[in-house]
């Protein structure tokens, strides 16, 4: 549905986007990781020809960005970063006035229009203008002007920023919901939010894609190797000596003590299994062990360590 | 061109939105009228000259200040965003908004029938000078508004975008004046005095519309709408 080939945008000598490529298909959601500065909302406006790519191209729905930008466009729902909305526009005027934009047929837009706004919840603030609406309501109000011609393809530059967690709820429900018959791209700086609503994930740090798959695949390529959390009773420094002995743990961290109890974080690049050489040395020494368990990966840490590993 | 007419109809609804446009209609009225009539009394002659000769300083600042707001506020807003990921293309929203402020001076233009009007009920003044000077002020206007559109673009900021359409249009209203004329290089003079809003509108103002007058304002006019548009359309290449 979205080929993304090798496109790259510079701002004088910021470096927005550095040669990424990607490929979406028909009914996939894919997130926008990075943090800020990272690129997405750059490669966003490229994809809807809001501005043009100093090189690579791109096609959506089978038209180039290039080529056919109004025909791009037309299959394209947006959501701008920040959500810009004509604030002096009553809101069902301000729907409308998308509506006919993109081309719905005079008969149709009326019903089109509420359709929208009932699948966004809008049904109460009809009467408003745009800018006296609450940040919640206007960025359903964003929404329903992106999805108000039934579009392919929808693009959301952080949907979900600055709402509260209810309304995070809901919208995401939204996303989902829509996102079994389309495809969507969505950015965030969260990291619950890409896992809770994304089929696919890409990381970008500073304009170059560090780090793509699924939430599941992302969280098992981090390190390609493990967290081994464990508590041992026992002296600390001689504990800590043992530890040492075992020679494919890469990093030892001491968490801190209560009761006798020593909690320590280990890391190893190494994917066999340690927690029973751990066990055994424990063993051996005649100290106990409290605890033992493999410390799943989480997406916070793919984040972390593919955004910082880049910039090291 | 239904693209071009939802544009205009969301632009020219936008005027009316606030009170800001009613402010300029009557203050436009209140300056022009006062300005003429004192000098209609004077003269004693059942004519609008005075009037008409107006009309080119009074859009001076008519004209900037209709077209300020037009891109400078969809920059500031974040909005130009939404309008150019429609559907549609850059000049079809270049000449929707145009023809927007178009319209919106065309109207308040028409408010000043009664002057007319009052004329004729006074004296019985030749008709030719009153049509003439009506076409000329439309098309003086419009090129006003095509500079204002354009300087508009370049900014996000109204004052900045006002100030800006109204040097330009000052600079194309003199360079045709006499006193400009006198000092320029006697090779140019006949290309500054071709390309003097002013002298235009005077020789409409007579009654007779030539058509070399009309290709020069459709002429300015094209001209700066084109510019507007790659201004525009330049956001993609920064
Ligand atoms: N119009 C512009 N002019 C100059 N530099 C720009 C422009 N737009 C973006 N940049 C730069 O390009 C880089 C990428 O910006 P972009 O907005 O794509 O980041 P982002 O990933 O969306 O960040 P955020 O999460 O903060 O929204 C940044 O360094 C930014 O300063
Ligand atoms: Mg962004």
């Amino acid at each position: 549905m979205i080929a993304v080939e090798n496109i790259s945008k510079n701002f004088g000598v910021t470096k927005a986007v550095q040669d990424i490529s990607f490929k979406v298909e028909k009914g996939d959601v894919l997130g926008f990781l990075g943090p800020n500065g990272a690129g997405k909302s750059t490669t966003m406006r490229i994809l809807t020809c809001y501005i043009s790519a100093d090189s690579g191209t791109a096609s959506v729905a089978g038209f180039n960005i290039h080529e056919n930008p109004v025909e791009v466009r037309r299959k394209i729902g947006y959501l701008p970063e920040n959500n810009p909305l004509y604030m002096d526009m009553g809101l069902l005027e301000y729907v409308k006035f998308i509506a006919q934009m993109r081309n719905i047929p005079k008969a149709a837009v009326r019903s089109r229009v509420e359709q929208v706004i009932g699948m966004c919840g809008l049904e109460s603030e009809l009467s408003k203008d745009v800018g006296e609406l609450s940040k919640g309501f206007r960025q359903r109000l964003g929404l329903a002007q992106a999805l108000v011609h039934d579009p392919e393809v929808l693009i959301l530059d952080e949907p979900t920023i600055g709402l509260d967690p209810h309304q995070i709820i809901e919208i995401r429900n939204l996303i989902k919901a829509i996102g079994r018959e389309k495809t969507i791209i969505l950015s965030s700086h969260i990291l619950p939010e890409v896992s809770a609503t994304c089929d696919r994930v890409l990381i970008i740090n500073k304009g170059k894609l560090v780090g793509s798959g699924t939430p599941q695949e992302l969280a098992s390529m981090s390190h390609g190797g493990q967290v081994i959390m464990a508590g041992i009773r026992g002296p600390q420094q001689e504990v800590l000596a043992g530890l040492k002995g075992i020679d494919k743990l890469t990093d030892i961290k001491h968490l801190g003590e209560a009761d006798g109890i020593h909690r320590f974080e280990l890391r190893s690049d190494s994917v066999e299994e340690l927690s029973e050489e751990v066990f055994f040395m424990v063993a051996r020494s005649g100290w106990s062990l409290t605890e033992l368990y493999r410390k799943s990966i989480n997406l916070e840490d793919v984040f972390l360590d593919l955004t910082t590993r880049e910039a090291q | 061109m239904k693209n071009i007419i939802n544009i205009f109809w969301k632009e020219f609804k936008g005027y009316f939105s606030s009170p800001v446009a009613y402010i300029f209609i009557i203050s436009f009225l209140v300056v022009t009228t006062w300005l003429y009539s004192r000098t209609f009394f004077l003269a004693n002659q059942a004519s609008l000259r005075g009037f008409f000769g107006l009309l080119p300083w009074v859009f001076l600042f008519l004209a900037p200040a209709i077209t300020m707001r037009s891109w400078a506020e969809e920059k500031k807003l974040g909005t130009i965003e939404i309008l150019m990921t429609l559907p549609v293309k850059e000049w079809e929203i270049v000449i929707g908004k145009f023809l927007a402020c178009f319209v919106f001076l065309v109207l308040t233009l028409c408010l000043t029938c009664p002057l007319p009007i009052t004329v004729m009920l006074l004296g019985n003044p030749d008709l030719g000078p009153i049509w003439g000077g009506y076409a000329g002020a439309f098309l003086l206007g419009g090129a006003y508004l095509a500079i204002g559109l354009f300087a508009s673009s370049l900014t996000e900021n109204q004052i900045v975008a006002f100030i800006v359409a109204i040097i330009i249009c000052f600079a194309f209203l003199i360079i045709g004046e006499t006193f400009v004329l006198m000092n320029v290089p006697q090779a140019l003079v006949p290309v500054f005095s071709y390309l003097g809003l002013g002298s235009h509108f005077q020789s409409i103002g007579r009654g007779v519309i030539d058509s070399r007058d009309l290709l020069y304002y459709l002429s300015v006019i094209g001209f700066f709408l084109y510019l507007n548009q790659v201004s525009v359309e330049s956001r993609k290449w920064k």
